[in-house]
């Protein structure tokens, strides 16, 4: 279950949020507010994605492989 | 003949070899031509779904968009992210299914799901369908590519025939193995010249990143957010939801998942997408960039302003690089994409009408069927002036028409009958076609409906119809095969 509340963050994040996130300022690594916060649920997206496949009993058996 | 062009030839060369080679030694039946003998490892399944990702449409469109849309075009970067985390639940079991019964396309898991043959070629029609605006957008890609690159000595109805010709013999010659390892070479050329580019042209014009933005925003303000109408937030929302959706709907990528050795490659590859998507960020950038220093590009031109503003600034032969990139982001991609539509009408539609045709009549059909496609996309190549991002848009539309049912046929207990999903699906794509050949938005058709329902993409009303169809059609169809279940039974 755990899980799946982790792969759901950045639909929350990327959709429910942008409304918030729909400005210039303030720049964010020289980028318009709005594209940094893409940028930056792109990048968070990868490291949930990487906890859950750690947590993900299915790849246990898989390395043994 | 300019260096650029020479440069552009000599990887065309390349990836003809390559092709070549990776086909020696090996018996070429349907699987091993169209899924590679389901034999290749997280590397080669990752570099094949980049490189079905990374396209024409990511290099010129995603550049033209920023260059002619701005804020819109951040939804690019957004929705691949969010295909790859639902890729990391349904793949496997996508994957799991179609190898225990020995799948080969995207209709076959229809037709074994749902065990209904006709199900399978409504599947393959669509698809079929909605490959062409897909495989248009590659064809106009490379030719704009050849043409820019010539420095304006070869015309784009020339250098679009010139494209065509050569992914049709490319797929002709190699098959899924021709495309692997062009798309290795492919995606280290894309990273390379799209960083530099990304990086360079920024700091070259403008002193860099901020002050780029910070000058765009000076002239034309608000260009760099989502707009209050038209384009706006819940556009943003429902367009990425919707291709998210349809992500992996396109029978090439839904085949290529089958390509596999097996389901971890996929969970691994999940956690690498994402990050790779950021190539797109400097696409943007390079579109960005130019808004200021090419101007005047309108409409459907827009795509050429990666290639104006490197004509512009650099050497011939850099341009013959970026050329080149740009010709293998056609080349694997559109290779793959008339390989599946080939694959399909052959094996999935013309085969359940002539149920007796053997293995090999069905592979040579393939084959033949190559340059059929692609003389069709190329007849509406030369008719339409659309923007590439917009119809890759409607092709998106269409396939993402396929996702209710097989969401449903996922599930242990699907109460989706065979006729539900059909009725699902064409009623989806009739609406979408509609929409398209009617021009409408949901501000046209609903004027009453606040300014925020209007934005949605249409895309959402098809779905909508698509799915209350689909539930409709499979409860009537099913309390009257349970019927006659009874009837039977008494």
């Amino acid at each position: 279950m755990f899980r799946y509340i982790l792969a759901a963050l950045p639909f929350i994040g990327v959709l429910v949020c942008i409304p918030f996130a729909n400005k210039v300022e303030p720049y964010v690594f020289g980028l318009p507010f709005v594209l940094f916060w893409i940028v930056m649920w792109v990048v968070l997206t990868s490291i949930l994605m990487g906890i859950i496949y750690k947590l993900d009993p299915a790849n246990k058996e898989g390395e043994s492989k | 003949m300019n260096i650029a062009l020479v440069i552009i030839f000599l990887f065309l060369l390349l990836s003809l070899y390559l092709g070549i080679q990776a086909r020696k030694g090996k018996d070429m039946n349907l699987e091993q031509w169209t899924v590679g003998g389901r034999g290749f490892g997280s590397v080669f399944v990752f570099l094949l779904m980049a490189g079905e990702i990374y396209t024409t449409f990511t290099f010129l469109g995603g550049s033209g968009w920023a260059y002619s849309k701005g804020g819109p075009t951040y939804y690019i970067l957004a929705y691949g992210c969010l295909a790859y985390i639902m890729s990391y639940f349904m793949l496997p079991v996508i994957w799991r299914y179609a190898k225990e019964k020995k799948l080969v396309s995207q209709s076959d898991f229809f037709v074994s799901k749902y065990k209904s043959p006709y199900l399978g070629v409504l599947v393959s029609l669509v698809g079929v369908v909605a490959l062409v605006p897909y495989l248009i957008t590659q064809l106009k890609g490379l030719g704009s590519i050849v043409s820019e690159a010539s420095y304006g000595s070869i015309s784009p109805t020339a250098a679009i025939w010139i494209s065509t010709l050569a992914i049709t013999v490319y797929v002709m010659i190699s098959g899924i193995h021709g495309s692997a390892w062009t798309a290795a070479v492919k995606d280290i050329m894309i990273l390379g010249v799209v960083l530099f580019l990304g990086i360079y042209l920024p700091i070259h014009y403008y002193g860099g990143l901020q002050p780029m933005f910070e000058a765009i925003d000076a002239a034309k303000p608000g260009f760099l957010t989502l707009p209050e109408k038209g384009q706006s937030i819940s556009w943003f929302v429902s367009t990425v939801l919707l291709t998210a959706l349809g992500f992996y709907m396109w029978p090439h990528s839904f085949g290529s998942a089958y390509s596999a050795k097996n389901e971890a490659v996929f969970r691994k590859n999940a956690i690498v997408m994402p990050l790779y998507q950021l190539v797109l960020l400097f696409v943007f950038f390079v579109g960005f960039a130019a808004i200021l220093q090419v101007p005047g590009l309108e409409g459907a031109n827009g795509d050429l302003s990666l290639l104006r503003l490197s004509t512009q600034t650099f050497d011939p032969w850099f341009v013959g690089v970026i050329g080149a990139a740009g010709l293998l982001t056609a080349l694997v991609p559109g290779s793959m994409i008339l390989m599946a539509a080939a694959t399909l009408l052959a094996n999935n539609i013309y085969k359940v009408f002539a149920p007796n045709a053997t293995d090999q009549q069905i592979s040579r059909l393939a084959k033949y069927l190559v340059p059929v496609v692609a003389l069709i996309a190329l007849y509406f190549t030369f008719q339409g002036g659309a923007a590439i991002v917009a119809l890759l848009l409607m092709g998106y539309s269409l396939v993402t028409q396929l996702f209710p049912s097989l969401l449903f046929s996922l599930f242990k207990r699907n109460f989706v009958t065979k006729q539900g999903a059909a009725a699902g699906i064409i009623v989806g794509v009739a609406t979408v076609a509609y929409i398209t050949v009617s021009n409408s938005t949901i501000g046209t058709m609903f004027p009453f409906l606040p300014q925020v329902l209007k934005d949605l993409n249409v895309g959402i009303v098809a779905m909508v119809v698509n799915v209350i169809a689909m539930i409709l059609v499979s409860l009537v169809t099913r309390s009257s095969a349970v019927e006659s279940d009874q009837a039977k039974a008494a």
